[in-house]
């Protein structure tokens, strides 16, 4: 195993997750992920793509084998770290998890009210986030009053506002038309591109191999394929980006 | 970290609007709860004071027959000073006792006249009101057989009816103890349960609130403040509902019957203050039983 590199954001070696019901959610999965690399994680539904997710967030414990993070073993962290640590890492979901009787400020302003954020700071950072998501003429909304794009913009605010150097995304556009699946892609990539390291599950292959992103595919906990990155100019502008988004289905390149 | 009071503040508030009911439930049980304290304290401390008082009254008084001489008194005083259990020993003579009933009761010894009906007595304190019996014993069986000394004429009886009372007391304080003891209990479950509902309620948030990164006590306050809030509103409703019932029945009924009035009870005040404690203490403890149980956070 070659030593880990000082860019090195995210680590797995040899990560097994059995659940107590005995099924493997992860098998032995040995992966890392660079600093400001974007990197989708893809494979079928029950394939460990969530697993992964939860266990960068603590929210489990692998059965066996080292996670690292930022070069700090997530095995080290105590209980009583964990909330310090979520705070560098923004998480989205499928289902949005928006709160309902708050508007689009307060969902974002929530992260930072409840990690103990002056008011000062909260009414500084809001708005720059919700510019950056084109969220600007909604702040008043609630919820129920978005498109599923839109909900899905506010969910990213919320796991941005604290510019956290890394941010998972799983299945973000599992529940969005493919048009807006893209918007939602190119603000990731957005995202992306100001530093912060991206890892989006999804199980969308045409939408990932058009994306021409590095690939991590995993198949009952295993890891199948890793695409090695480099195929893709790094500083594509997010509107080429998205012009070869919507652009005719082309097979991906593998080396 | 900061502690946000304003911000828990406004959650806890946020979320009684959402959780009405059960909320309106554990105020009424805290309310009826305080309610009952608040009128045992004062029962049970009056009951007390006049257990204390029929207490420290408890002696022996011995009467001495009419033809009793200043030096038959003063053989029977040494007498009753050396019995065991004695702490001590007070003489009333037959004037003074006379003196004394004259001031509390003029119209009947008028028509007495210059006659005096009363004895010569000595009062026996015991060292312990237990002792009551033994002394009483000591001196109608003595050693020599018959009474302690022959000019004593007779020995008072308060016995049975101090024992009366005493029980009686005792059983008032039980039962108002367990009362509230009871109601206690109900009003700990029913926060507790307000606050399981409430954490029900919010999921979401607190699912948020994890992911987000909020340290464990942040999550928790919120709940916390939202059950004190409930708890010290359900004081001031009980010392509110206290207060009238203070103002409209009991004060004049005090200008009536002196019976009420007599007791030396809890002021009003600090028994508020009282109540308050309890009301917030209960309901801190209620959501923290709750929050232990189900909020792993
Ligand atoms: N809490 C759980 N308890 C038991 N089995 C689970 C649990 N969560 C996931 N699994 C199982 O682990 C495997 C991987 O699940 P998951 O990581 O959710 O896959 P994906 O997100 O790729 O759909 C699946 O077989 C799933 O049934
Ligand atoms: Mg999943």
């Amino acid at each position: 195993m070659p030593p880990m590199s000082r860019n090195t954001v995210i680590e797995f070696r040899g990560v097994t997750k059995k659940y107590g019901t005995g099924v493997y959610g992860l098998d032995q999965a040995t992966f890392s992920v660079d600093r400001e690399e974007f990197v989708f994680l893809i494979g079928s539904t029950g394939s460990g793509k969530s697993t992964v997710m939860r266990l960068l967030i603590k929210e489990l414990e692998p059965t066996e084998g080292t996670i690292r993070v930022a070069g700090r073993d997530l095995a080290a962290i105590t209980r009583r770290q964990i909330p310090f640590y979520r705070r560098n890492v923004g998480v989205v979901f499928q289902d949005f998890k928006l709160l309902p009787n708050r508007t689009v400020y307060d969902n974002v302003a929530y992260a930072l009210q409840v990690t103990g954020h002056s008011r000062r700071e909260i009414r500084a950072r809001v708005p720059d986030v919700l510019r950056l998501t084109g969220l600007s003429t909604k702040l008043h909304n609630y919820p129920d009053q978005l498109s599923g794009g839109e909900q899905q913009r506010v969910s990213i605010a919320r796991a941005f506002v604290n510019h956290p150097p890394l941010l998972l995304a799983d299945e973000p556009t599992g529940n969005l038309d493919p048009e807006t699946s893209i918007d939602i892609m190119r603000l990731l990539y957005r995202i992306n591109r100001t530093g912060t390291t991206v890892l989006v599950a999804s199980h969308d292959h045409v939408m990932v191999d058009k994306m021409r992103r590095r690939v991590l595919e995993l198949s009952r906990g295993r890891v199948i394929r890793d695409e090695a990155a480099g195929l893709y100019a790094r500083d594509e502008s997010t509107r080429e980006f998205a012009q070869r988004l919507r652009g005719p289905h082309e097979p991906p390149q593998t080396l | 970290m900061r502690f946000s009071l304003g911000f828990f503040i406004r959650e806890a508030l946020r979320a009684m609007r959402r959780n009405a009911a059960p909320s309106f439930a554990a105020l009424a049980t805290i309310t009826v709860t305080l309610i009952v304290v608040g009128v045992f304290i004062p029962i049970v401390q009056a009951t007390q004071g006049a257990a204390n008082s029929v207490r420290s009254r408890v002696l022996v008084d011995v009467y001495m027959q009419q033809k009793a001489t200043a030096a038959d008194d003063a053989r029977v005083e040494r007498e009753l000073r050396v019995l065991p259990h004695v702490a001590r020993v007070v003489f009333e003579s037959k004037r003074q006792a006379l003196a004394q009933q004259r001031r509390q009761n003029p119209v009947a010894y008028e028509i007495l006249g210059n006659i005096n009906p009363l004895p010569d007595t000595f009062h026996i304190y015991p060292t312990n009101p237990s002792y009551v019996l033994g002394v009483r014993a000591a001196i109608l069986h003595s050693s020599s057989g018959g009474m302690l000394d022959p000019s004593i004429e007779k020995v008072s009886n308060h016995t049975e009816d101090t024992q009366k009372l005493l029980t009686v007391t005792r059983f008032v304080m039980i039962t108002a103890a367990l009362l509230a003891a009871l109601l206690i209990a109900a009003s700990v479950l029913l926060i507790g349960n307000t606050i399981r509902l409430s954490l029900y309620a919010r999921r979401r948030e607190v699912e948020v609130m994890k992911l987000v990164g909020a340290t464990d006590w942040f999550i928790r306050w919120p709940f916390v403040i939202e059950g004190v809030i409930v708890g010290a509103f359900g004081a001031v409703l009980a010392i509110v509902v206290l207060g009238i019932t203070k103002l409209a029945v009991l004060d004049p009924l005090a200008n009536n019957f002196t019976l009420i009035a007599a007791p030396r009870t809890i002021p009003f005040v600090p028994l508020l203050l009282v109540l308050v404690a309890a009301g917030v203490a209960v309901s801190a403890l209620g959501s923290g039983i709750s929050l232990r149980r189900f909020l792993r956070v």
